[in-house]
């Protein structure tokens, strides 16, 4: 019986509790409540939420909040917008190739059961677990005070790629391993080598998955903010690469502290939102676009 | 030539795979050797279970930071886990097909969210609402607290419940609920007494998930908690996390107290690896 079928059932269910115990047709109606209740109460509160952030927000959304510079009169949102885009692009360049090759070796490469490849994947749930805040403190020990960075995008922007590393792997890991045997044992069959076979048969064969995960990573990096407090720091203009920066997430922190600017906080949610919802977006087309091949 | 270049890709995915390694060596030595001597300096049992935290006086004690996190993280645990997995199993088993198209990229987008927008959120509308129902009955508090905190963390890890329960829920053979519907169980028996129990190890996974994203929540949580570095039993009033002292004092600490911080990290470090370990042991018997 499939699930569908499962739904269908019901009625028929239904009509068996109506000649059952009553005690036993009451239990399963308060069950039954519960679990809808449970189901409302949850989407509810994600519409409350997009809903309030939204509504009392877009009305903040004015055109001095672009202008280029940040003033303490006209707190911009325009430097910590480029400042997002930077590290992002940043922590990209070292999170996507590195996860994906580590994908690649692991898929690819390794042989099964392959003691080393145990301790990978136990580092790497490892990573995914650890809070930004011990990202933001490790980063801040190491990037910034040990290789004396200084508060500065590229310690910002490394310490995000660590972060994002797990996600960006096992993605890539779920994307290659989808990829059918056939379509590397074609390519063997024609003469090509194991390169040869991985980028041109494999990867793009992945692709779209992969895309999926690194789109999820954006995602992150742009909400991220406890991780960059320490490391990326607070200013607010558009950074080099050893200068401080503040991101859309951090700036948003800085004044909601500020009482005084409560208006504009709630402004930067509205396109915090934007963004993360059309990065869920994006990679669930990505992820489509898999399925269907 | 090819040959060469063949073996050099080889090594190049390879150590690349090993960065994963790299990174997590590195993190506990560098949080280690900075969290430690403080730890020495100031006394590991006074450290853990000093009731003060006075950096001006120069003493350092943790316990109520430690105590801020656990109260905090069973509150949202006890909010959060009912919620989360009652909506697993409507994912699951009661979800018509066309409305789960709607609702499972809600469920994603719940846990896309940035945390300073759940925190903005919870600074502007439940923290108002625990001081309106307080005030109902006469108690006169801000409603920052560990109240507000826990209703907020407790929609935070919605999406971890409901995503790990119900692919817990999924894994479980469909003949186990065609046994139980033809031993004459209704619909809701056979779900909450055969398939959810046979999902128990992969729900208390989804929960363990739950507690260490809860117990590192930083940014959401110093918006509603109040962060007074004080004990109390008392639902309604501030407390602070460990995440919250690091980020609060951080910026300006120096010396002995910059390093109590660090150390910390390393005791809220220690608690997510412990958490981890704990994660791990359940899938892997959920796998077995």
């Amino acid at each position: 019986m499939t699930r569908e079928a499962v739904s269908a059932a019901k009625p028929a269910v239904r009509v068996q509790a109506k000649t059952g115990k009553v005690h036993g047709a009451a239990s399963a109606a308060v069950l039954k409540g519960l679990v809808y209740g449970a189901a409302m109460l949850t989407f509810a509160v994600l519409l409350f939420l997009l809903g309030y952030i939204l509504v009392t927000g877009i009305p903040h959304l004015k055109p001095s909040l672009f202008q280029w510079n940040y003033t303490s009169e006209n707190v911009s949102m325009m430097p910590a917008i480029l400042t997002t885009v930077e590290t992002t692009a940043l922590a990209l360049l070292l999170a996507v190739p590195l996860g994906l090759f580590t994908a690649v070796y692991l898929n690819e490469y390794a042989k099964r059961g392959n003691k080393l490849v145990n301790v990978i994947r136990i580092t790497t749930e490892t990573l995914s677990g650890i809070p930004s805040i011990v990202y933001g403190l490790f980063g801040m020990l190491f990037f910034v005070t040990r290789l004396h960075w200084g508060y500065s995008l590229l310690a910002g922007a490394m310490t995000l790629a660590i972060m994002i590393l797990p996600l960006i792997m096992r993605t890539a890991e779920e994307a290659l391993m989808a990829v059918p045997d056939s379509y590397r044992e074609g390519s063997f069959g024609l003469g090509a080598g194991r390169l040869r076979t991985i980028f041109r048969i494999v990867l793009p064969a992945a692709g779209p998955g992969i895309l999926s995960g690194v789109i999820l990573g954006i995602g992150r990096i742009v909400g991220e903010t406890a991780a960059l407090i320490f490391t990326a720091g607070t200013m607010a203009q558009i950074p080099g690469l050893f200068q401080s920066g503040r991101t859309l997430a951090i700036h948003m922190y800085v004044l909601s502290g500020e009482a005084l600017h409560m208006n504009e906080a709630n402004a930067t949610a509205v396109v915090l939102l934007l963004v993360v919802l059309l990065m869920n977006t994006l990679s669930a087309l990505a992820a489509k676009k898999l399925t269907k091949k | 030539m090819k040959n060469f270049r063949e073996n050099l890709m080889h090594m190049v995915f390879f150590l690349c795979a090993l960065t994963s390694i790299f990174a997590v060596v590195l993190i506990c030595i560098f949080l280690f050797a900075n969290g430690v001597p403080a730890m020495k300096e100031i006394g590991l049992l006074d450290f853990l279970t000093g009731a003060k935290w006075k950096p001006g006086n120069d003493i350092y004690g943790i316990l109520p930071m430690i105590l801020g996190s656990l109260y905090i993280t069973a509150g949202a645990i006890v909010i959060g886990v009912p919620i989360g997995l009652l909506t697993a199993v409507f994912m699951a088993f009661y979800c018509p097909k066309k409305l789960y198209g709607l609702l499972k990229p809600c469920t994603e987008l719940l846990a896309g969210i940035p945390s300073i927008v759940y925190g903005f959120f919870g600074m502007v509308i439940i923290v108002p609402a625990v001081r309106a129902v307080a005030g109902v009955f006469g108690a006169d508090i801000s409603g920052s607290s560990i109240l507000a905190a826990s209703i907020l963390l407790g929609i935070m890890i919605l999406p971890t419940i409901i995503g790990v329960s119900e692919a817990a829920l999924r894994a479980v053979p469909m003949s186990y609920y065609e046994g139980a519907v033809a031993m004459g169980a209704r619909h809701e028996r056979a779900i909450f007494t055969v398939m959810v129990p046979a999902a128990k190890s992969g729900v208390l996974a989804g929960i363990v998930l739950g507690i260490g994203r809860a117990i590192g929540e930083t940014m959401a949580v110093i918006m509603v908690a109040g962060n007074q570095p004080r004990l109390t039993g008392s639902m309604l009033k501030g407390i602070r996390t460990m995440t919250a002292n690091i980020v609060l004092e951080m910026g300006y600490a120096t010396g002995l107290h910059r390093e109590a911080l660090i150390a910390t990290g390393v005791v809220l470090f220690v608690f997510i690896l412990l958490i981890n370990l704990a994660f791990s042991v359940l899938k892997r018997r959920k796998e077995a």
